[in-house]
């Protein structure tokens, strides 16, 4: 099997401008005086509180859970005390009940952080429980707890694990430094999930714009048999799970369905890191890096920066702003969201914070859809975003659903290549709403 | 130094209150634009215009430049008759212009583009919404009517400088004049009909490709419609599908309708096919976005193609084959949708 420079249908070229980030070393950012951290930072149930206002914590200590099984921890970033537990706006556009802890600068580690025993000796359940305490979730997109992706149901056989180091969204560079930085800690949290799911093959996939990160994880991973290191070539949206899957497994997840329904678990490269973190040194997800960058930001950088930490505390440390900025976003130009606050903290899916200048951001004038086609050219789902976005607008939603709306993925690439400018993406995104929401108050 | 930095983001938040944009997600745009699409079929088609110019000389020229004129104005004219935002700035409506007078022959009277470019842009175009809301060219539908209205003045053929006398076309000898062998003979008694075809000979192959023979002014050099062509498949504005199995469907039925092998290039090279396969069929709203969709829209119109020029009245079949498959557009699409990535085989 040749993996080189693998890929799936349709998909688009899109600047990178990862040439601002890319070659600069992680920073560890300054320790914020005071933190917010949220109790809901995951797809599934919130987490409630389990400390007090005015209650001392530690680095590491946990200060949110849930009973849930789809939920993951929160743990404090910082040594300090509590000083309220109030809802506040996050980055995901939602106001989520945070716990604001003030740092007293001393950064003491909480007693529950210690190493957990080499992999050898642990048992499956063990890495599972070990991961779940951790908080840690998907790094890269939906913040999907990672224990409860890797406890796929006994009816489905999974037979690869798929590290997605794709990163494909321009501007960020957070990925791409931790394979450059940890190889070996994500080829070890490879071998982690893999002990975890049960599981003999594991692959690495990397686009081909990053040839020092392809370079240091085949290095770290020269002595292992089951774990192949595959090149992707450069296109969007190469790191949607499915994509990769299409590409590495040449699987196809069915549609509504999961990748566990075509045997595969695919994880994100910081989340592996976060595994090997916890399991090596007993570390739970408090701190991730986060690249903070584009021409509206007078020095870019990669930042390993506290959950919690607010946005303007980060771009302050890299300088400020070029001028009036256009927009703020939180993770790529593709699909992050904006934000009309940089007073919102760094959360565990916090990958970049994107600044654009006025000028990039200013919006470009709509104009009538000539059908030039190039919608359906480079929709990865094959629809046909003309004629979906079309109904949207007329807010004819059961037609929209008839071309399959709910398959979108929401990757923006319609919108991106459209000539004649319009909103496709976004106008779809509305009717999916729409369509759910229908579903729930028919039941 | 800390200080001022906190003071600067005090400012900043102040500003940001009323600055910052907030939208859905994409945020970055390409480079794409539906001026710059039209602007590069413009720049495709000047080789051939050249080339019009060089082989029928200023007469041709003169066309083009009616009709460009003319498209521009009705269409600013009617906009704001409809009380519309005016979008001549798009360039549609030029290359609109430049493919109704390709598709005149020389002879031409200067009214004729006029008349033509008034049915294009009013009726066909802007009544039925404007670019992107065409239900078939209208640069053919354009050239329909004028030859519906005066097939006179739109049949009469001259050769290229400096012979300007009313000569006939590769397909029109084919059909008429070389009545005696092949599939050409069902045709007889319309032989005695042609004006002044009887007896008259075919041209060299090496003419017919570089586009030194009697025909519409656009559409005779095949040579630099291709350029232009492979200009627009490298640019990405047109899809190869729809011109290849276009080309390639009126081949393959030639020879299955029993066209001699020797005929076949002067078919290929000889009428419009050329013009209305990568230019023409091309054109975004009348035809397909699905991919299979535009592989049948290529098939159908070869076939039609193949089919008027052996069995039907008229020596070229081009025109009326792109129109009845721009009719069929919708059907096409709506029993092509691409199935969907992960959904039912």
């Amino acid at each position: 099997m040749k993996l080189e420079n693998l890929t799936f249908k349709g998909g688009v070229g899109v600047p990178h401008h990862k040439e601002l980030t890319e070659g600069l070393p992680i920073e560890k950012a300054k320790d914020p005086e005071i933190v917010y951290i949220p109790l809901h930072q995951h797809t599934g149930a919130p987490c409630e509180p389990i400390v007090k206002v005015g209650e001392v914590v530690k680095v590491g200590q946990m200060i949110g859970q849930s009973s849930a099984f789809v939920s993951a921890p929160v743990h404090s970033s910082v040594s300090g005390v509590v000083k309220s537990i109030t809802e506040m706006p996050t980055p995901t556009a939602q106001k989520v009940k945070c716990v604001v802890i003030e740092s007293d600068g001393k950064d003491e580690l909480h007693e529950s952080v210690k190493p957990k025993g080499d992999l050898e000796s642990l048992t499956q359940k063990e890495i599972l429980e070990i991961i779940k305490e951790a908080g840690i979730t998907g790094m890269g997109g939906a913040g999907f707890p990672t224990h409860v992706k890797l406890s796929p149901p006994p009816e489905k056989k999974i037979d690869a694990i798929l590290i997605n180091g794709a990163e494909c969204e321009p501007y960020l560079t957070a990925d791409h430094r931790v394979m450059v930085e940890y190889p070996e800690k994500i080829v070890f949290g490879l071998k982690a999930i893999m002990k975890a799911v049960g599981v003999d093959k594991g692959f690495i996939g990397i686009e081909n714009n990053k040839p020092d990160a392809v370079q240091a994880i085949r290095e770290a991973a020269k002595n292992e048999p089951n774990i192949q290191v595959v090149t992707l070539k450069v296109k969007y949206p190469q790191g949607d799970e499915k994509r990769l899957i299409n590409a590495i497994l040449g699987r196809e997840v069915p549609s509504g369905g999961l990748p566990m329904d075509v045997g595969a678990v695919v994880c994100n490269v910081s989340s592996t890191k976060a595994i090997a973190d916890a399991i090596l040194e007993g570390k739970p997800l408090y701190e991730r890096v986060v690249t903070i960058t584009g021409h509206g930001i007078k020095e870019p950088k990669n930042l390993l920066a506290k959950i919690g930490t607010p946005f303007k505390d980060l771009i302050e440390q890299c300088g400020g702003f070029t001028g009036t900025p256009g927009k703020i976003i939180a993770g790529g130009p593709m699909m992050g969201i904006s934000q009309y606050s940089i007073d919102v903290p760094i959360i565990k899916g916090s990958n970049g914070i994107l600044v654009l200048t006025e000028k990039e951001a200013r919006p470009e004038k709509v104009s009538p859809c000539i059908k030039c086609g190039k919608c359906v050219e480079v929709c990865p789902v094959r629809l046909e975003p003309l004629y979906l976005g079309g109904y949207a607008m007329k807010k004819n939603f059961d037609k929209a659903e008839e071309y399959h709306a709910l398959d979108c993925v929401e990757c923006g690439s319609c919108s991106y290549i459209c000539p004649a400018k319009r909103p496709l993406a976004e106008s779809i995104r509305l009717a999916k709403r729409e369509i759910i929401a229908r579903r729930k108050s028919k039941r | 130094m800390e200080g001022k930095a906190v003071d600067t983001s005090k400012a900043y938040k102040v500003a940001l209150e009323n600055e910052l944009l907030v939208t859905s997600s994409p945020h970055i745009r390409s480079n794409e634009s539906v001026q710059r699409i039209m602007l590069d079929v413009i720049i495709a088609l000047i080789p051939a215009m050249i080339g019009s110019v060089y082989f029928f000389g200023i007469n041709a020229l003169k066309l083009i430049l009616i009709s460009v004129a003319s498209s521009v104005f009705f269409e600013a004219l009617i906009q704001k008759a409809f009380k519309k935002q005016v979008t001549i700035n798009d360039f549609s409506a030029v290359i609109t212009g430049i493919l109704l007078a390709f598709n005149l022959p020389a002879s031409a009277p200067w009214w004729l583009p006029i008349m033509g470019s008034a049915f294009a842009i009013i009726v066909v175009k802007q009544l039925f919404g404007g670019l992107g809301s065409n239900f078939m060219n209208p640069a053919l539908a354009g050239r329909a009517f004028l030859l519906t209205s005066w097939p006179t003045h739109m049949s009469s053929f001259t050769g290229t400088r400096p012979d300007v006398v009313a000569t006939a076309t590769p397909l029109a000898i084919m059909k008429y004049g070389m009545a005696s062998d092949g599939a050409a003979s069902a045709t007889v008694e319309a032989a005695t009909s042609a004006s002044s075809s009887q007896g008259a000979m075919l041209p060299e192959l090496w003419d017919m490709f570089i586009g030194n023979i009697p025909g519409a002014i656009g559409e005779t050099s095949a040579l630099l419609l291709l350029i232009g062509a492979l200009y627009l498949i490298i640019r990405h504005v047109i899809d190869w599908k729809i011109p290849v199995f276009y080309i390639g469907t009126t081949f393959v039925m030639l020879i299955l309708l029993g066209v001699d092998a020797e005929l076949l290039p002067y078919h290929i090279l000889g009428g419009g096919l050329i013009l209305g396969a990568f230019f023409m069929a091309t054109d975004y709203a009348s035809s397909p976005v699905t991919p299979l969709g535009r592989i049948i829209f290529g098939v159908g119109a070869g076939i039609l193609t193949a089919l008027i020029r052996v069995k039907g009245g008229y020596p070229e079949g081009v025109s009326y084959s792109i129109l009845l498959m721009n009719v069929a557009t919708p059907l096409i699409e709506k029993y092509t949708k691409p199935r969907v990535f992960g959904g039912a085989k």
